[in-house]
């Protein structure tokens, strides 16, 4: 704890700048405590205790929003940010040594969670930017058949989907057809959000080659 | 108690909750993969013998330098690449490896301007230097493999940075055992190959090992 009431990042070697979490608005005693808190939770959870794991997972959310806000990660897109970095916490706690800064170790997953956000949104913001040039460059000439058309894609679509294995076709439903991240879809259906990703690809190659005809 | 949204993530990460090892320090890691090249020295040794090594050394000291330079890069690349790959520590951490490296480089190649033979030596031909390039990428592939399996194990949340003092690592790792039998004198030509060849290693890894490292 710095005199202007930061938290430094790393205890060792030099400390660099974008790493502080500012928590001036609390007295530093308290965010000490709070901090050492957190700690010992981990800790604990390390050693298989639950009801600490589900405190200090509770308690890290503000300490996310608080990491992914200053990244620059708008409001709508915080929750993902704080979904998708408790699961890389899950995965990776084991990494969490007790005698350093949990709130450091926490800082740095959800910092990265944070610019993995924002990059997948600044590729989904320049797809959404050519295909609405595709659409004023294209505009449908006869909407009846176009109509038509869509009906039909849809159904084999539909079908298509029926008849991949329940991994995969779980997959296309939560993170497809009902836009859910990646966190909620593992939330929902239990699985882990690795296993979601392979299923998710291996239907759309699948769905691919149903439609397509590609290998 | 975190909104009803997030606390149903955190009812099912508490219920997938079981104990968990904690990862070794930095420096245990990096003693681990050490045992590892310490393994293939060993048997170089067992091989080729300490005498033409030491004879090679008394007589040209450039050449202890650069080898002091090569095993004190391995060394700090390794665990400055141990130690980034848990979340929260410093990046100064990857410059670790630069003073050694700048020795290894210097020495080598302060090693070519010398107008004297060291003992026991003479100047690659190309076709020599090439056996070099095929020794230090050949030894690299292991000492790098077992570095990706063994950061996997942590969280490189800076893999590119991570791949890179991975690929330094094995490449200087394999320079130091590459002195043990290096009959050949410092020349501008075996300095290129050596150059090439870690060159080779550190982009490699960079390609191929940040991919490995970057599915966290």
């Amino acid at each position: 704890m710095t005199a202007d009431g930061s938290l430094v990042w790393d205890g060792g070697f030099a400390p660099p700048t974008d790493c502080r979490v500012s928590v001036s608005a609390e007295p530093a005693s308290a965010n000490e405590q709070a901090e050492r808190r957190r700690a010992a939770w981990m800790a604990a959870a390390q050693a298989g205790d639950r009801r600490a794991y589900e405190r200090v997972l509770a308690d890290s959310v503000a300490l996310v929003r608080a990491v992914a806000r200053r990244h620059g990660v708008g409001a709508d897109a915080l929750d993902d940010v704080v979904q998708e970095t408790l699961l890389t916490v899950h995965r990776v706690r084991h990494t969490y040594d007790p005698a350093r800064s949990y709130d450091a170790w926490l800082g740095a997953i959800a910092g990265r969670r944070a610019i993995d956000t924002l990059r997948s949104q600044g590729r989904r913001g320049r797809r959404e930017l050519h295909d609405e040039f595709a659409l004023d460059s294209h505009p449908d000439r006869d909407d009846a058949s176009d109509d038509a058309e869509r009906r039909q894609q849809a159904r084999r679509l539909r079908e298509a989907i029926a008849q991949l294995p329940p991994g995969q076709r779980e997959a296309v439903e939560q993170l497809g057809l009902r836009e859910q991240s990646l966190a909620e879809a593992a939330a929902q259906t239990g699985r882990n959000t690795g296993a979601l990703k392979v299923n998710l690809h291996r239907a759309l190659k699948a769905l691919r080659g149903r439609l397509n005809g590609d290998p | 108690m975190s909104e009803p949204r997030h606390q149903a993530l955190i009812d099912v990460l508490g219920a997938e909750l079981v104990p968990v090892r904690r990862l070794l320090p930095p420096w245990l890691r990096t003693a681990g993969w050490l045992a590892l090249v310490a393994a293939f020295a060993v048997l170089l040794f067992a091989h080729y013998g300490d005498a033409p090594m030491l004879r090679r050394w008394a007589g040209a000291p450039d050449l202890a330098w650069a080898a002091l330079g090569a095993v004190l890069t391995a060394v700090t690349a390794a665990w400055a690449a141990f130690t980034l790959a848990v979340p929260g520590r410093s990046r100064a951490w990857a410059w670790l490896p630069l003073p050694p490296a700048l020795l290894w480089i210097g020495a080598s190649g302060l090693g070519c301007l010398r107008t004297w033979l060291a003992p026991g030596t003479s100047i690659a031909t190309l076709h020599q230097s090439a056996d070099c390039l095929v020794f230090i990428i050949g030894f690299s592939i292991p000492l790098s493999a077992l570095l990706v399996w063994l950061l996997r194990r942590a969280c490189p949340l800076r893999p590119l940075l991570a791949a890179l003092l991975v690929g330094l690592a094995s490449a200087s790792a394999s320079a130091c055992l590459l002195e043990i039998c290096h009959a050949y004198d410092a020349a501008a030509t075996d300095l290129l190959t050596h150059a090439l060849a870690v060159g080779i290693v550190v982009a490699a890894n960079a390609v191929m090992g940040g991919r490995l490292l970057s599915r966290q």
